[in-house]
This record gives structure tokens, C-alpha cells and sequence, in this order.
């Protein structure tokens, strides 16, 4: 049988955010990525194939798009008669209260944690783009007999984004969490994907509140380091931090390797969003098109190489598109050239026209921008 | 329970026997078609478009992908508190079960089914037909002539109209009389299988219909003559869109590379008349550093490292290094290895098909196909000879 053990909270609240015009009208969350997806699809995704049936976002600021996006849950068959999916908006009007840091949120939402029947939360953001599986998460959670476990990523490059370092002992207990901008030296980054006892994240909320603190992970969690198990869990699959524009430039070029592009979006189960109902691609004999991510709805008439195009762009004749990224209904119009740029939803690049960045610095058009 | 003024009854029985292994366990309206969609889902979403929002579906053969496939109706908003989609298959019976015996038959089983509306109109079509279309202007022609029947035709190649019911017309669009695919045509309107009918009318021929035991329970063959002859009014409505009945894989593979033109005449893009269907979640398409794609249709989930021209790919199609594919129709899920050559081909859904497999040419007159699942090794000589 399937009984719920963990519920899932989207942590939205105070998310790092330098996307510069990608998130002028639109949360974080719900900001497009992968040729068809919004950030947000990769963790509801990962919550809902992990068998979590439960889901509340915290939704904190700009999320009429949120709401648009995800509807009443269903294209994550998270609209059940029991559980499903909740979105929670902060409970005050008071400009200052609105500043004040999660914890703060957490508590005042506390009837929705003691409503619900499972005994375990998983706190995520939105901004880690990964495909996980909670499940394991939560076997080493007991196996380990943690308090807290918190999922991690290994890399010995520099990653692209910003991310908590994390530094762990032998048996993967956490020894000390710094910000991104901290000097340690460490292969592990946080994934700011945290789950404990349902019981222990309320006793946090209030004893922290209670001293002042109001940050659920410099608060309620580094500094508790001494006083409870909080263990690190390494996740090996691939991991994208969107959250600066160059991150969120390289790690789309990084999808535009098929090993890349199948793992994320399949494996171990696959990335669920939005049903648009757009036909297929189609490309007509003048397309020439290489090493490109391609959305359905998409009409290909011009050259698009090393590029990644969302649901419903049209790329005339005689245009060509390269180491871009153009968005929902984007239009490339004849004989115009575009490279290393993001177009948000709905650009349109006029006849005989050339934009052009550079890969540390793509050009970024915002959405309806008519250049 | 909500009155109707129309409902719609959708046969979706038919076994599909011309299309040969597509068919072999999946009924004719659940065969794939254009790249994401199967058959049914444009009459489904005629339907959702045109405001009808009561839809009994008839089903009979082969009917487990079918249901599956259809579930409560969700993906074309027909999962309704009042009316949307119910699927009708034959039942059994205190004095034993039923198979629809003919179409007539099928909507007599159903007349308490359509009774709980308590409808004026009843549109009936048939689910394997691809065509777009507004049943509410077909509706609104059938009122103004105050027809006993109004049923849908379209002017089709002489060429190919004795492939065809064809009807003849009079100056008033009134059916003058009927030839069941003749081998001369004296007419190109052909009946494209949509028919309006005024409820207690059809209702009373369908009780007559069954009385008579010299009867085949059939539209075409019984009910529409037995109107014809009591003096009804027969009501034509032209209609001069695409349409194509996809019955042979002839068809079918025509109807596909219909799509490949640079300008379609049957536009799936439309978005204020989508084909809605039921969602693969699959990720975009990955199109490989030395792919080439042109003239072509390809959908979600597909990985692309070979060559297409003129096909029409489904989703979480894979295809190897060094192959090509032409002039074909490459049904879900199917999985090409490197080198293989497929041309003039329907392939069905989940085969596999081996590195250096050849599959049709580009000069045969015949459209090869492979069946569902079927699994193609390489041939031991590549010259072609075996």
C-alpha cells in the first residue's frame, strides 16, 4: 500500500535571485527552463515520483505566474480527494512582516503541518534542477538514525550558480554549512533540500522564533549543527543551481549533451509539467537544424544550431539561431541572426536584424521585448 | 439530469481491417496519426470546439488500449458533472449479450443512455476520420431547413469518388438518392459519415429498424433508405475542408505526408481549434550535432542522430548515427539503431529496429509496414538480397 510518510514544502520564501529581467514579472520558480519546463516542474516533479501526494509552496512574492502555471496540481496528479497540492500565500498584509525571514512563515502556517497525516517534511527551493529520488533521502535518513538530512551535490569544479558549501565527516555527518560567498574549501555544495521529522521542524520553528531567530537554515539548522545529527546525502545525478543569469546560461548549454538531456528530463522517472497541446515540431526543407533542444509547437524554416528553443517558436527563413535560448513563442523574422543571447517569452527580432552576446555574458531580452 | 439540445454518439467499433497488423490489437479510432495524436482525438476535439459537451462513445473491438486511452475524458475537458464522455460498449443481458450489430443497432442499444438528456438533435460520427470541423454550423443548416436528417458531404477526386458513399443533391442541397461505392461514379459528393438527426425521428426508425428482421441494422444501408423512402426531408451539408478517411495504410500514409506540406491543408496549429490528446510527458526533442531534419514532422521525447526527410516522427522515437529515414511514418517509442535505411515505411509503435536494417525503398509503390513491437535484425546481405 501506499501511505504517505513524507510530506513536501516549496520553500519560496526569500529565494536567491539574481536573474536580472527573467524574474521582473515572475517568481523564481516558475522562471522557464529546459525547452518546456518551469524550475518549479524538477522539484514537484521529484516530490510526486518519490510517492509525496502532499505538497505545499510557499509562495511569497510575484506568483501570479505560479498560479497560472500550476493550476489545480493535476499535470502532477496532485489533485486528490485527501491530500494534494496547496499553495500558501503569506497570511499578513504588513510590508514588514512580508521582509521577515521563513521561519516566520513556517509558523504561521503551522495548521497545515499538524493537519497532515505524514511524519516526515522535506523542505526544497526551486532553484536546485536535479532528478532525485526521496525515497533513498529518507532510507539513509533512518539508516543513519539523523535528525536532519541534507541532500548535497558533489562536484570538483566550480559550479556554475550560487550554493551553500557544505563540509561532512567520513560517515557523512555535516560539520559545518557555509554561504555561498564563505571561504571554505569543500567538493560538497547544499541542495537546500532538507528533511526531518515533521515533530522536530515545528519544535525548530517555535524555539528559534522564540529567541528571535527567524531563517530556517542559518538559524534553525547551522547553528544546531553541536545539538543534532544532521547528516549530508549525495546526490550523484546532474545538478543545475539556477540562480544568475550565467548559471542559468551554462547549465542550459550543458543540457545539449544527449547523456545530459536524457538523465534530467527521464531518470529515474520523468519531469512532469504544464499540458500545452501543441502539435510537433515541424521542420520544412529549408530547416537546418544540429545539436539543438527543440519544443513541440516549434516551426523551423532557418538554421538553429546549439540552441534551445521552447514551446511554439518560429524561426523564419533565412534566420539563424546559436548558442541561444528563446522561449515560448519567440519569432526569429527573415534574414536575422541571433548568438549567445536568452530571449524571454515572446521576443520578436525584426528582419535583417543581429544581437549577439557573449557565453559569459549572453544578451538578454526581456518578454515582449520587439527588437 | 441537465437537458442537452444535442448530444453526440461516436462510433469508435470499427475493427480496421484493411490496415492489417496496426489493427491487430487496437481498434481503428486508437491508431496513432500525425505525430502525437491517434485517430479519435479529432473528432473528440470537433466536438469540444463545436460546444458539444455530451459524448457516448461506442466501443467493440479491441476495446482495452481504447478505454485505457480515453479514461474519464480529461484531456479533452469532457470529464464533466453534467454529461461529457461515456464510453458505451455492448453489454450482457438478462437473455444473453448483444454485439452491436450494425451502427444502427448500436445507437438503438444506447436509446436510454441518450433518453436521459432528453436531446432535439443527436449527431452521429464515426471516430476514424481526420477532418476539422464545426458540428454547431452543421447544426444551425440542419435547423433552418428543418430536416429529418442532415448529413455531411464533401466533393471528393472523381478520380477516387468510387472509393465512396456518394450522394446526389438536388438545387436545394435535399439528397436526391445514394450509390454505395460504385465502380462508375455519376457523383464526386461523397458522405463523410456525420450525420444530424432529429431525435424522436431516429429514435422511431431505430424501434422500426429493429423490428424488421430482413434488416442489416445499419445507417448507410437501412435507416437513411427508409427515411429516403417515406419522403423525409434529407438534408445535405457541404462542407469543403480536409478530410480523409484513413481506412487503408495507403490513407493513412497519405493522410501523414498531407502534413509535410509547406502549407498543411489541415493546420494542427490552430490554437483556437487544437487537437487535444492525451500527454506522453516527454521532455523536448534532442537533435544531434550531425542530424538533418527537413520537410518533416517530429515529436516530444525523440533523440535525433541520423537523417529525415519527409517523415513524420511520434514522440520518444530514437534514432541512430548514419541512418535515414524518408517518405515515412515512425509510430511512438520506436527505437532505430546506426546505418539502417527506412523508406516508404510505416513503422508500429515500440518495434526496434537494428543497426543496419533496410526497411522499404525509395521507389516502391508499396508502403511497407512493420508491425507493433516487431523487432528487425539486419539483413546478413546488404545488397538487399536474401
Amino acid at each position: 500500500m501506499n501511505k504517505q510518510k513524507i510530506m513536501g514544502v516549496i520553500n519560496l520564501i526569500h529565494e536567491t535571485d539574481e536573474l536580472d529581467k527573467l524574474t521582473h514579472g515572475r517568481c523564481t520558480a516558475t522562471v522557464p527552463f529546459g525547452s518546456r519546463y518551469r524550475l518549479i516542474d524538477f522539484t514537484l516533479s521529484n516530490m510526486v515520483n518519490s510517492g509525496i501526494g502532499e505538497v505545499g509552496i510557499f509562495v511569497h512574492q510575484r506568483y501570479r505566474s505560479l498560479m497560472d502555471h500550476i493550476g489545480s496540481g493535476k499535470s502532477w496528479d496532485l489533485q486528490h480527494r485527501k491530500s494534494g497540492l496547496f499553495v500558501l500565500p503569506p497570511i499578513t498584509d504588513d510590508v514588514q512582516e512580508l521582509s521577515r525571514g521563513d521561519l516566520f512563515h513556517f509558523y504561521q502556517n503551522r495548521d497545515y503541518f499538524l493537519r497532515s497525516a505524514p511524519e516526515y517534511v522535506l523542505i526544497t527551493r526551486s532553484h536546485m534542477v536535479c532528478n532525485i529520488d526521496y525515497r533513498r533521502v529518507l532510507e539513509q535518513h533512518i539508516a543513519k538514525q539523523a535528525d536532519i538530512s541534507v541532500v548535497c551535490s558533489h562536484s570538483t569544479e566550480p559550479v556554475l550558480g550560487k550554493a551553500r558549501k557544505v563540509r561532512m565527516d567520513e560517515n557523512g555527518l555535516i560539520t559545518e554549512i557555509q554561504d555561498s560567498y564563505g571561504r571554505m574549501v569543500s567538493d560538497h555544495y547544499n541542495m537546500e533540500m532538507y528533511l526531518m521529522k515533521k515533530e522536530l521542524l515545528m519544535d525548530l520553528v517555535e524555539t528559534s522564533l522564540a529567541k528571535g531567530q527567524d531563517h530556517l537554515v542559518r538559524h534553525a539548522i547551522f547553528s544546531r549543527l553541536n545539538e543534532l545529527n544532521v547528516y549530508g546525502y549525495v546526490h550523484d545525478g546532474f545538478l543545475a543551481i539556477v540562480n544568475t543569469i550565467n548559471s542559468y546560461y551554462g547549465n542550459s548549454m550543458k543540457l545539449l549533451e544527449p547523456e545530459v538531456w536524457r538523465s534530467l528530463f527521464t531518470e529515474p522517472a520523468p519531469i512532469y509539467t504544464k499540458v500545452k497541446d501543441g502539435p510537433p515540431a515541424r521542420y520544412t526543407n529549408n530547416a537546418d537544424v544540429s545539436r539543438s533542444i527543440i519544443a513541440n509547437g516549434c516551426l523551423i524554416e532557418g538554421k538553429v544550431h546549439n540552441s534551445i528553443l521552447f514551446r511554439g517558436v518560429h524561426v523564419h527563413p533565412g534566420a539563424v539561431v546559436e548558442d541561444s535560448i528563446i522561449m515560448q513563442n519567440g519569432i526569429i523574422l527573415p534574414n536575422s541572426t541571433v548568438k549567445c543571447s536568452i530571449f524571454d517569452k515572446d521576443v520578436v527580432l525584426e528582419e535583417n536584424r543581429e544581437v549577439k552576446g557573449v557565453s559569459s555574458g549572453p544578451y538578454l531580452a526581456g518578454k515582449r521585448k520587439v527588437i | 439530469m441537465v437537458r442537452k439540445e444535442m448530444i453526440a454518439m461516436l462510433l469508435a467499433g470499427g475493427e480496421g481491417k484493411r490496415l492489417g497488423v496496426l489493427t491487430k490489437d487496437l481498434a481503428k479510432p486508437a491508431v496513432y496519426f500525425g505525430g502525437k495524436y491517434r485517430i479519435i482525438d479529432f473528432t473528440l476535439s470537433n466536438c469540444v470546439h463545436s460546444g458539444l459537451d455530451t459524448v457516448g462513445v461506442l466501443t467493440q473491438y479491441q476495446p482495452l488500449e481504447l478505454n485505457r486511452y480515453l479514461g474519464i475524458g480529461s484531456p479533452w475537458g469532457l470529464d464533466r458533472r453534467d454529461g461529457g464522455m461515456t464510453i458505451l460498449p455492448p453489454y450482457m443481458q438478462k437473455a444473453g449479450g448483444v454485439w452491436y450489430k450494425g451502427t444502427a443497432n448500436a445507437i438503438y442499444q444506447n436509446i436510454p443512455y441518450i433518453e436521459r438528456y432528453e436531446p432535439e438533435y443527436v449527431l452521429v460520427i464515426s471516430g476514424d476520420h481526420i477532418y476539422k470541423m464545426d458540428y454547431e454550423l452543421m447544426l444551425q443548416h440542419h435547423k433552418e431547413r428543418n430536416a429529418a436528417v442532415t448529413i455531411a458531404g464533401i466533393e471528393v477526386d472523381w478520380k477516387e469518388a468510387s472509393r465512396f458513399g456518394l450522394m446526389h443533391i438536388d438545387e436545394h442541397n435535399h439528397i436526391t438518392g445514394f450509390e454505395e461505392k460504385p465502380k462508375i461514379p455519376t457523383s464526386n459528393l461523397a458522405s463523410m459519415g456525420v450525420y444530424i438527426f432529429d431525435w424522436k425521428i431516429l429514435k422511431s426508425y431505430l424501434i422500426a429498424d429493429e423490428n424488421n428482421p430482413m434488416s442489416t441494422n445499419d445507417f448507410g444501408k437501412d435507416v437513411i433508405p427508409a427515411m429516403m423512402n417515406d419522403n423525409l426531408l434529407l438534408n445535405c451539408y457541404i462542407y469543403d475542408g480536409y478530410w480523409k478517411d484513413v481506412g487503408t495504410i495507403d490513407s493513412l500514409w497519405e493522410a501523414n505526408m498531407d502534413l509535410l506540406e509547406d502549407q498543411p491543408s489541415l493546420d494542427l496549429g490552430d490554437p483556437q481549434w487544437r487537437i487535444y490528446s492525451v500527454n506522453p510527458n516527454q521532455p523536448a526533442q534532442f537533435i544531434a550535432a550531425n542530424a538533418s531534419i527537413t520537410s518533416s514532422l517530429v515529436s516530444e521525447g525523440c533523440l535525433i542522430e541520423g537523417d529525415i526527410n519527409r517523415s513524420v516522427l511520434f514522440y520518444g522515437v530514437s534514432l541512430g548515427e548514419h541512418s535515414t529515414v524518408t517518405e515515412s511514418v515512425i509510430m511512438p517509442r520506436v527505437k532505430i539503431g546506426k546505418h539502417v535505411q527506412i523508406h516508404r515505411a510505416i513503422i508500429g509503435d515500440g518495434a526496434i529496429i537494428e543497426d543496419h536494417a533496410v526497411i522499404g525503398s525509395p521507389d516502391s509503390k508499396e508502403i511497407t509496414v512493420i508491425p507493433v513491437g516487431e523487432h528487425v535484425k539486419a539483413r546478413e546481405n546488404l545488397m538487399g538480397v536474401e
